[in-house]
C-alpha cells in the first residue's frame, strides 16, 4: 500500500506541476484569477513529492521485498540507519530526492518570496514548474522507484559496502540541496528575462536563495571530500573523478553568481552577466546530474546502466540549458546596462573574479566532458586525471584567491592604487616572511605548495584587513561572512599545501610486533584479529603508536568482508592531532605471513575540511545578516 | 579619461573580457590535454599500435592466471595483464584494491618502462559483483566476440 500511496502522490504532484506551469504563465500576462492559484499549487506540490519521498524511505525502513528497488538495493540484516539512508543510495531513489528537493524548493519561494513583483514571481513559479515536469516525467517513465516486483524475493542484493557509512546520511541530500536549490536562481532569471525585470530589487530578492544554496553545496563537497578520504583508504582528499568534478562545477559557478548578484544589488552592474550565470550554474547542475545519473562514468556513484536513461537526461539537458540559452539571446538586448565603474574599484575585483572562476569552470568542463567526447567521436578512451587539472586550474585557482585578498580592500565605483598599496603592505610582507621562513626551516618545497602556504598566509592576514579600525561590535554580520568565508578558503589552502608538501608515506609488508616510523611517529602492529559486525566480518589490527615520549595510543584499522553483497572493504583508522593526522590502513597478508601496512602522517591536513567549513559558516551569517537587515527595514518602512 | 567610457562601451569591455578569458581557458585546457589525456589500452592495442615509454596510459584487461607474484619486501608485486591472445607484464608497488585476483579485470594506470614493463602507478578492480567500468565491459564484450 505505502510504495502505491508514493507513487499516486508522485503522479499528483506531477499533474500539479503541470498545473502551476500554465497558471504561472498565464498570471505573468496578467491573469488576476490565475494568480492567486500559483503560490499554493507550488506548496502542495511541494508536500506531495516531500510525501512520496517519505513512502520510499518507509519501504525501505520496512524492508518491503516485493518494491523492486528495495530487493535490489537493500537487506533485511543491515542496521536501520544504513537502511533509511540507503534509500538514495540507488539511482531511482536519489533522482526522487533530487525531484523532492526540486520541488521544495518552488514551494519555498511561493510560501517565503515577497520582494519579487508579482509577474516575475508567477513567471519563475512557472519555470520552477516547467523544469520539475520534466524530472517527473524521467522518474515516471524511466525510473520509477515505486515498481512491485512479483514474487517477491526472499531476502534483497543489498547495498554497496562503500556506501554504508554515516556519511551516506548527510553528503547526499546536502549536495542536492545545494545541486537542486541552484535551480531557484534559473528560475528567477528565466522570470527576470521573460518579464525584463534585471535590477537591484530583482538581485536582493535572489541573493538569498543562491547564497543558501551555495551553503549547502559547499557543505556537501566538503563532506563529501572527508568522506572519500576516509573511506576509500586511499588518503587522498580530491581525486578530479568525474563525480567530482560535477559537484565543483556547479559550485564555480555558484560562487561566481554570489559574487556579481551582490554587484547588481549594490550598484546595478553586470546585469546580463549575472542573469548568465544563474542560467550556467544550475545548468551545470544539470549536467552533474547527467554525467553521474546516466551511468556513463566509471565510479562508485554510477549506479545501473541504462542507455535509455542517459538519452533521457540528455534531452531534458538540450531542452532546458538550449531553452534559457535561447530565451536569454532573445531577451538579453532588452536588459538595459547598469552603472559603470572604474577597473580599480570593489566592481572590478569582482569581475576578475568572475572571469577567473569561468576559466576554471571551463577547464573542469573540457577536462570532464572530453573523454565523453572523444569515445562518442572516435570509440577510443582515455581519461584525464590530476595532472591536466593541478597544471591547467591550479595557477589559476592561486590567482583567484589573490583577487580574493584584494577585493575586499577595495572601494565600490572608483579607487585609488596608493591607498591600495597601503592597504596590502602588511599582507604582503607577512606573505613574504612566510615564504622566506618555509624555506629557511624546512627546505626547498615544490613550486605549488610554497606559493600555496605564503599565499594562504597573506591572504588570512588580507581577509581580517576589513575589520582593522573598525568596531567589530558595529560591523554587520554579513561583512564578518565574507571575513570568515575568505579567511576559510586561506585555511584550506594551508592545508592543502601543507598535506601536498609535507605528507610522509611508509609502505611496507610487517610481522607483529615489528615497529614501523612515519613522520614523528613510530607505529608497532600488535595483533590482528577477526571481529564482526552486524552484517560484516572483519580482520582488525591493533597498532600502537607513539610519538616520540609522548603517550602510546592504539589504532584499529579493518579489512572487512560484507555478505550481501559480497564485498571486502578497507576501514582506515585514522587519529587526529591538532597538527596533523596518523593514517593507519590495513591491508592483506601476504604468504609468509606478514601483513601489508600503509601509514601517512598528514601535517595539518584537517585544515583542508575546517576551512570548507568555515566558507559554508561566513555564508551562513552573511545571508543571517542579509535577512535581518532586510526585516529591519521593512520594519522602519512600517 | 574614464569618465569618457559610457556604459555601452564598457558593456563591450566587459564582453570582450569575458570572450578572452573563455578562449584562453579553452586553449590552456586543450594544450594541457594534449601532454595529460590518459588513453585506455588492452594488451592487444598495446602490441597493435604501439605505446612511446613514459606516456601516461590506461592498461586493462583480465589479470593472468597464476601471474601474481609478491617481491620479498611484501608491497611490490609483478603481474600479467591479458587480452585474448595479447599479453603485458605490469610491476606495482603499493596495496592492491579488494577485488583485485586473478582471472578477475584490472585497469592499471601508469606507463611503460624501458625494459618493457608497465610501471603501474594505481591499479582499479571491479568495483562489486554488479558493477564494472564501462572501459571492462566493453572490453569483455570485445574479447567474447572474438573468441566467437
Amino acid at each position: 500500500m505505502i510504495a502505491e500511496l508514493g507513487l499516486a502522490a508522485l503522479w499528483l504532484a506531477a499533474a500539479l506541476a503541470l498545473l502551476q506551469f500554465g497558471c504561472g504563465m498565464l498570471a505573468m500576462r496578467g491573469s488576476e484569477g490565475m494568480a492567486a492559484l500559483v503560490r499554493p499549487v507550488a506548496v502542495v506540490q511541494g508536500v506531495l513529492v516531500t510525501l512520496a519521498f517519505v513512502c520510499l524511505l518507509e519501504v525501505f525502513r520496512v524492508t518491503d521485498l516485493s518494491v523492486a528497488l528495495v530487493a535490489e538495493n537493500s537487506h533485511v540484516a543491515k542496521p536501520l540507519m544504513y537502511k533509511i539512508a540507503g534509500a538514495w543510495g540507488n539511482h531511482e531513489g536519489s533522482m526522487l530526492l533530487w525531484v523532492t528537493v526540486l520541488g521544495l524548493c518552488g514551494a519555498g519561494v511561493a510560501l517565503i518570496e515577497r520582494r519579487l513583483a508579482p509577474p516575475a514571481l508567477m513567471a519563475t513559479l512557472g519555470a520552477q514548474a516547467a523544469i520539475a515536469l520534466g524530472f517527473y516525467a524521467f522518474l515516471l517513465i524511466a525510473s520509477n522507484p515505486f515498481a512491485r516486483l512479483n514474487p517477491a524475493p526472499a531476502e534483497g542484493a543489498g547495498l554497496n559496502p562503500l556506501l554504508q557509512d554515516p556519511g551516506l546520511a548527510f553528503h547526499p541530500p546536502t549536495l542536492y540541496f545545494g545541486y537542486v536549490g541552484l535551480s531557484i536562481a534559473f528560475s528567477f532569471a528565466v522570470g527576470a528575462l521573460l518579464t525584463g525585470e534585471v535590477g537591484p530589487a530583482f538581485a536582493r530578492a535572489m541573493r538569498p536563495w543562491v547564497l543558501g544554496a551555495w551553503i549547502f553545496l559547499t557543505l556537501g563537497i566538503t563532506a563529501g571530500s572527508y568522506w572519500a578520504y576516509y573511506e576509500l583508504g586511499w588518503g587522498g582528499w580530491w581525486f578530479w573523478d568525474p563525480v567530482e568534478n560535477a559537484s565543483l562545477m556547479p559550485w564555480l559557478a555558484a560562487t561566481a553568481l554570489l559574487h556579481s548578484v551582490t554587484v547588481v544589488a549594490t550598484r546595478d552592474g553586470l546585469r546580463a552577466w549575472t542573469v548568465m550565470l544563474a542560467v550556467v550554474a544550475f545548468s551545470m547542475s544539470m549536467v552533474g546530474t547527467f554525467l553521474v545519473r546516466s551511468g556513463i562514468l566509471t565510479s562508485v556513484h554510477a549506479f545501473a546502466v541504462d542507455p535509455t536513461r542517459g538519452s533521457f537526461i540528455l534531452g531534458l539537458l538540450v531542452l532546458y540549458i538550449g531553452g534559457a540559452l535561447t530565451l536569454f539571446a532573445l531577451r538579453v538586448g532588452t536588459v538595459r546596462e547598469g552603472s559603470r565603474f572604474d577597473p580599480v574599484s570593489r566592481e572590478g575585483a569582482l569581475v576578475l573574479n568572475n572571469l577567473l572562476l569561468s576559466a576554471i569552470l571551463g577547464i573542469v568542463l573540457i577536462g570532464t566532458l572530453y573523454p565523453l567526447g572523444v569515445e562518442a567521436v572516435t570509440g577510443e578512451k582515455l581519461s584525464v586525471g590530476p595532472p591536466y587539472f593541478n597544471s591547467a586550474a591550479g595557477p589559476l585557482a592561486l590567482g583567484l584567491v589573490a583577487v580574493m585578498a584584494v577585493g575586499p580592500l577595495l572601494r565600490w565605483r572608483r579607487d585609488d592604487l596608493a591607498p591600495l598599496a597601503r592597504r596590502l603592505a602588511l599582507p604582503v610582507a607577512l606573505s613574504l616572511i612566510a615564504l622566506a621562513a618555509v624555506l629557511a626551516l624546512l627546505g626547498p618545497i615544490g613550486v605549488m605548495p610554497l606559493l600555496g602556504l605564503a599565499l594562504a598566509v597573506g591572504v588570512g592576514a588580507a581577509s581580517l584587513a576589513p575589520l582593522w579600525g573598525r568596531s567589530l561590535r558595529r560591523t554587520p554580520l554579513f561583512t564578518w561572512g565574507m571575513v570568515v568565508a575568505h579567511v576559510g578558503v586561506a585555511v584550506s589552502l594551508a592545508g592543502m599545501a601543507s598535506e601536498t608538501a609535507f605528507t610522509r608515506e611508509t609502505l611496507a609488508a610487517a610481522r607483529l610486533g615489528e615497529t614501523l616510523s612515519v613522520g614523528p611517529y613510530a607505529v608497532t602492529i600488535r595483533s590482528v584479529a577477526p571481529v564482526a559486525g552486524p552484517n560484516w566480518t572483519a580482520i582488525e589490527g591493533t597498532f600502537v603508536a607513539r610519538r616520540g615520549e609522548g603517550s602510546a595510543f592504539a589504532l584499529n584499522p579493518q579489512a572487512r568482508t560484507f555478505s550481501r553483497p559480497p564485498t571486502q572493504t578497507s576501514e582506515a583508522a585514522i587519529a587526529t592531532r591538532l597538527d596533523g593526522q596518523l593514517y593507519v590502513v590495513l591491508g592483506p597478508q601476504a604468504e609468509d605471513g606478514r601483513w601489508q601496512v600503509r601509514l601517512w602522517w598528514k601535517p595539518f591536513v584537517t585544515l583542508i575540511w575546517l576551512g570548507g567549513a568555515m566558507v559554508a559558516v561566513g555564508g551562513a551569517l552573511s545571508l543571517i545578516g542579509r535577512v535581518l537587515r532586510e526585516r529591519r527595514a521593512r520594519e522602519a518602512l512600517a | 579619461m574614464s569618465a569618457a567610457i559610457s556604459a555601452k562601451r564598457q558593456r563591450l569591455i566587459l564582453v570582450v573580457l569575458a570572450l578572452v578569458a573563455i578562449i584562453g581557458a579553452v586553449l590552456l585546457a586543450m594544450s594541457a590535454l594534449k601532454g595529460q589525456a590518459a588513453y585506455f589500452y588492452s594488451p592487444a592495442d598495446v602490441a597493435r599500435d604501439g605505446v612511446p615509454v613514459g606516456r601516461a596510459i590506461r592498461l586493462g584487461g583480465m589479470v593472468a592466471d597464476r601471474s601474481i607474484k609478491r617481491a620479498a619486501d611484501g608491497v611490490s608485486i609483478t603481474f600479467t595483464v591479458v587480452d585474448g591472445a595479447y599479453r603485458s607484464d605490469v610491476r606495482f608497488r603499493g596495496i592492491v584494491p579488494d577485488l583485485f585476483k586473478e582471472n578477475s579485470g584490472v585497469v592499471a594506470e601508469g606507463s611503460f618502462a624501458r625494459d618493457g614493463v608497465f610501471d603501474a602507478t594505481n591499479i582499479l578492480a571491479k568495483h562489486d559483483e554488479r558493477y564494472m567500468p564501462p572501459e571492462l565491459a566493453g572490453d569483455k564484450h570485445k574479447t567474447e566476440t572474438l573468441a566467437q
